[in-house]
């Protein structure tokens, strides 16, 4: 069965696999959620606002995308970033948008409609008295955001916000579908190339594995930490 | 150079000439539809069953169960797709590996398992978290009364579980449809393949793409609609379930 | 404790609806400067509410509230300017959890009177001493009792220097041998001369430093005569009811 197995193709193409395919995978995933966490905030305190200009684009945008799958999305912006680019420059042709920019541009917008639902039951569950207490202070509604409300929301979310990222760290393979040299992709340009499929795909999966583990393995230990103090 | 609107090129037909773009469109929505399906008929009965597992009494249950879930959680899909459909071929016995290559509608079989047993990791989760957020008191009421632990599961425990995670339920139900979009890398033409395959022949890039979101929309609409009318039928009166905001998609 | 003079607080006939359900009905009630009014009435009587609307927490549909010359329900009135000069004390205190007990004292000083963060600081632990937590200043509301929390409460009103406090069942939430020390502070607060308008049940606390008792039922004013006239002979058979209850124990 793994008569014909060569793992030496895994250690030749360590380093492309890492400092080509890796690093592609841990900047978009790091950059679109950073990216994602704010505009999703925004989103989601849009949605509270009760200001229905505010409100309905930003509730329509979340639920739009949150009905379509990412592959969807990948290919949507794939197309369109180029001529948003266009249309931005006021150029005469779509604009030459790489791969890098149209797959970071596609998770982070991805991305901040979940970070929006994630944020909105965030700042939905600080109780009703902390708001009061706030304004009773004078405080207007900007400074009893940014000093009382987000920074409690925040910390009550950390656990989950991580899980997304750990969810996004493994939607970036995705990008697959339009070409992009991600770690997967990595692995993947070897097999075909090598006639390795079995070798590189199995590599790649544990290394998925391993990291992503390893990972939700720390959030659950934070969760615990962060309970005992409460 | 300005894009060119064609929305009548859903009345035309595709290249091979037998099908109107529309249609294509509709046959990959039925592809989607029966992966998602199938595949959630295995996601359910692995699902509950790893569920339940991970409550048990026993040690040795709760560690496989857990062990189950955190393989296949924390391998992309798209990965575990290519194992499914690239490698299981290859370190299976010949004789089963040719058989395995030479399936009509591999990809379809494939891409069910797959993302069956993904999904089924999901609803573990769910049902363990159901279960978990019953009272103690209600497992040994049941024993109390004389059922073994598999009749107070049965009878007891589960019944009020799944009224409890129906939503979290719904929600993996969507996550399923959306899911089998991946299935495209290894050559479903499911609806958003059949939304490519339609941009690449006309050109037409944004209306095939709209068209297919609109159908995913629709759906969506559909099964939220009906996953609300099921818990109206199924809520006990006078029972309050609950639902934490947890990630994913 | 005699205050009367000019009215700091003017309640007219204001009537508040949630949804269809009035909960306040037609209130009238004037306090003067320096002035100590308990009120008091069973649940649902609409007291809490009312002494919401006196800042503008909770808005009212009809009547007016004048607070040192400045209406509440004016449309142009700027309601954070006017929040800053009422302080207010919650009944589950609702510090910040966030921030340590000085930085709760302070953040309101700085953000909302400008004033700079030495300053702010000062006063904050100028306040800590007169509640008697001056060696709690570094520590975060969790780690602190109720009581002691309350007190914080009080303190975090009081540094922003108001002209009168509203207090809404300082007490209700707190173990019973913390009531006291929360007393204490707000009868040396009374006694310094602030106008309050205290929700309570402590009928001790209100025969002591009380000008005068409202007693709401239904969200209405039932009575509102002197402390001493109330608890002497009190007109209406309600308030007789509602006495005799809260007195037994």
């Amino acid at each position: 069965m793994f008569a014909n197995i060569d793992w030496n193709i895994i250690v030749r193409s360590l380093p492309y696999l890492f400092f080509d395919g890796m690093r592609f995978t841990v900047t978009l995933t790091l950059l679109a959620t950073a990216g994602g966490i704010v505009i999703g905030t925004l989103l989601a305190l849009m949605r509270l606002s009760g200001i229905v200009p505010l409100a309905l684009p930003a509730g329509a945008y979340v639920n739009l995308i949150r009905s379509m799958p990412l592959v969807l999305v990948i290919f949507w912006f794939f197309f369109l970033v180029p001529y948003i680019g266009q249309w931005a420059t006021g150029s005469e042709r779509p604009i030459q948008v790489g791969a890098f920019w149209s797959a970071l541009v596609t998770f982070t917008l991805f991305e901040a409609a979940y970070f929006c639902e994630i944020m909105r039951a965030g700042i939905q569950s600080i109780s009703r008295g902390q708001v009061q207490a706030a304004q009773a202070l004078g405080m207007t509604y900007k400074t009893s955001m940014i000093e009382i409300i987000l920074p409690q929301a925040f910390r009550n979310m950390v656990p989950v916000l991580l899980t997304q990222t750990i969810i996004l760290f493994q939607d970036t393979s995705l990008v697959y579908v339009i070409s992009v040299t991600d770690f997967l992709g990595a692995a993947s340009k070897i097999a075909q190339r090598d006639g390795r499929l079995v070798e590189m795909y199995l590599f790649a999966a544990v290394v998925y594995f391993v990291i992503s583990l390893a990972a939700s393995h720390w959030v659950r230990r934070l969760q615990h930490r962060i309970a005992i103090i409460r | 150079m300005r894009y060119h609107w064609n929305w009548g090129i859903f009345f035309e037909l595709s290249p091979d000439g037998t099908y109107a773009y529309w249609q294509l469109l509709l046959f990959g929505a039925g592809w989607t539809l029966a992966t998602a399906l199938s595949a959630w008929l295995i996601a359910l009965v692995f699902g509950s069953l790893v569920g339940v597992m991970r409550t048990t009494p026993s040690p040795w249950l709760v560690r496989i169960g857990n062990a189950y879930v955190e393989l296949f959680r924390n391998i992309p899909l798209l990965v575990q797709m290519f194992l499914w459909y690239f490698v299981l071929p290859e370190v299976m016995p010949e004789a089963i590996g040719d058989w395995l290559k030479q399936l009509n509608n591999a990809s379809f079989y494939n891409a069910v398992i797959c993302l069956g047993l993904y999904t089924s990791a999901r609803v573990a989760e769910q049902v363990k978290a159901g279960i978990l957020s019953l009272r103690g008191g209600q497992r040994m009421a049941g024993l109390a009364i004389g059922l073994t632990l598999p009749q107070t599961y049965r009878y007891v425990l589960l019944p009020m579980a799944f009224r409890i995670i129906l939503p979290p339920l719904a929600s993996e139900f969507l996550n399923i449809i959306k899911n089998s979009s991946v299935a495209l890398t290894i050559g479903l033409i499911e609806l958003t393949a059949a939304a490519r395959s339609m941009s690449e022949f006309s050109f037409q890039v944004f209306e095939a793409f709209t068209g297919a979101t609109l159908i995913y929309i629709v759906i969506n609409i559909v099964v939220v609609n009906g996953m609300q009318m099921l818990e109206r039928r199924v809520a006990v009166p006078g029972f309050i379930g609950t639902a934490k905001p947890v990630a994913g998609h | 404790m005699n205050a009367t003079g000019p009215a700091m607080i003017t309640i007219s006939n204001v009537s508040k609806w949630y949804g269809k359900i009035q909960v306040i009905k037609n209130c009238t009630a004037k306090i003067a400067k320096g002035e100590v009014v308990v009120v008091c009435g069973p649940s649902g009587s609409g007291k809490s509410t009312l002494i919401k609307c006196v800042n503008g927490l909770e808005p009212f549909e009809q009547g007016t509230i004048i607070v040192d010359g400045i209406s509440v329900g004016d449309p142009k009135t700027k309601l954070p300017k006017l929040r800053a000069r009422i302080g207010m004390v919650f009944q589950h205190f609702e510090l910040f959890p966030h921030l340590s007990v000085i930085r709760n004292l302070s953040l309101a000083q700085v953000k909302v009177l400008g004033r700079d963060e030495t300053t702010a600081l000062a006063n904050g632990m100028r306040l800590l001493d007169r509640v008697g937590l001056h060696e709690h200043a570094d520590k975060f509301p969790g780690q602190l009792s109720g009581g002691q929390q309350q007190r914080v409460a009080i303190a975090r009103a009081l540094a922003m220097d108001p002209i009168a406090m509203l207090f809404d069942e300082p007490t209700s939430a707190l173990d019973p041998e913390m009531i006291q020390e929360v007393l204490d502070v707000m009868v040396a607060l009374a006694k310094d001369g602030m106008t309050m308008i205290v929700v309570t049940h402590e009928m001790g606390f209100a025969r002591k430093v009380a000008n005068r008792v409202i007693f709401m039922d239904k969200g209405e004013i039932v009575e509102d005569a002197p402390t001493a006239d109330f608890f002497g002979k009190p007109r209406s058979e309600r308030a007789q009811l509602f006495l005799s209850k809260i007195l037994q124990h």
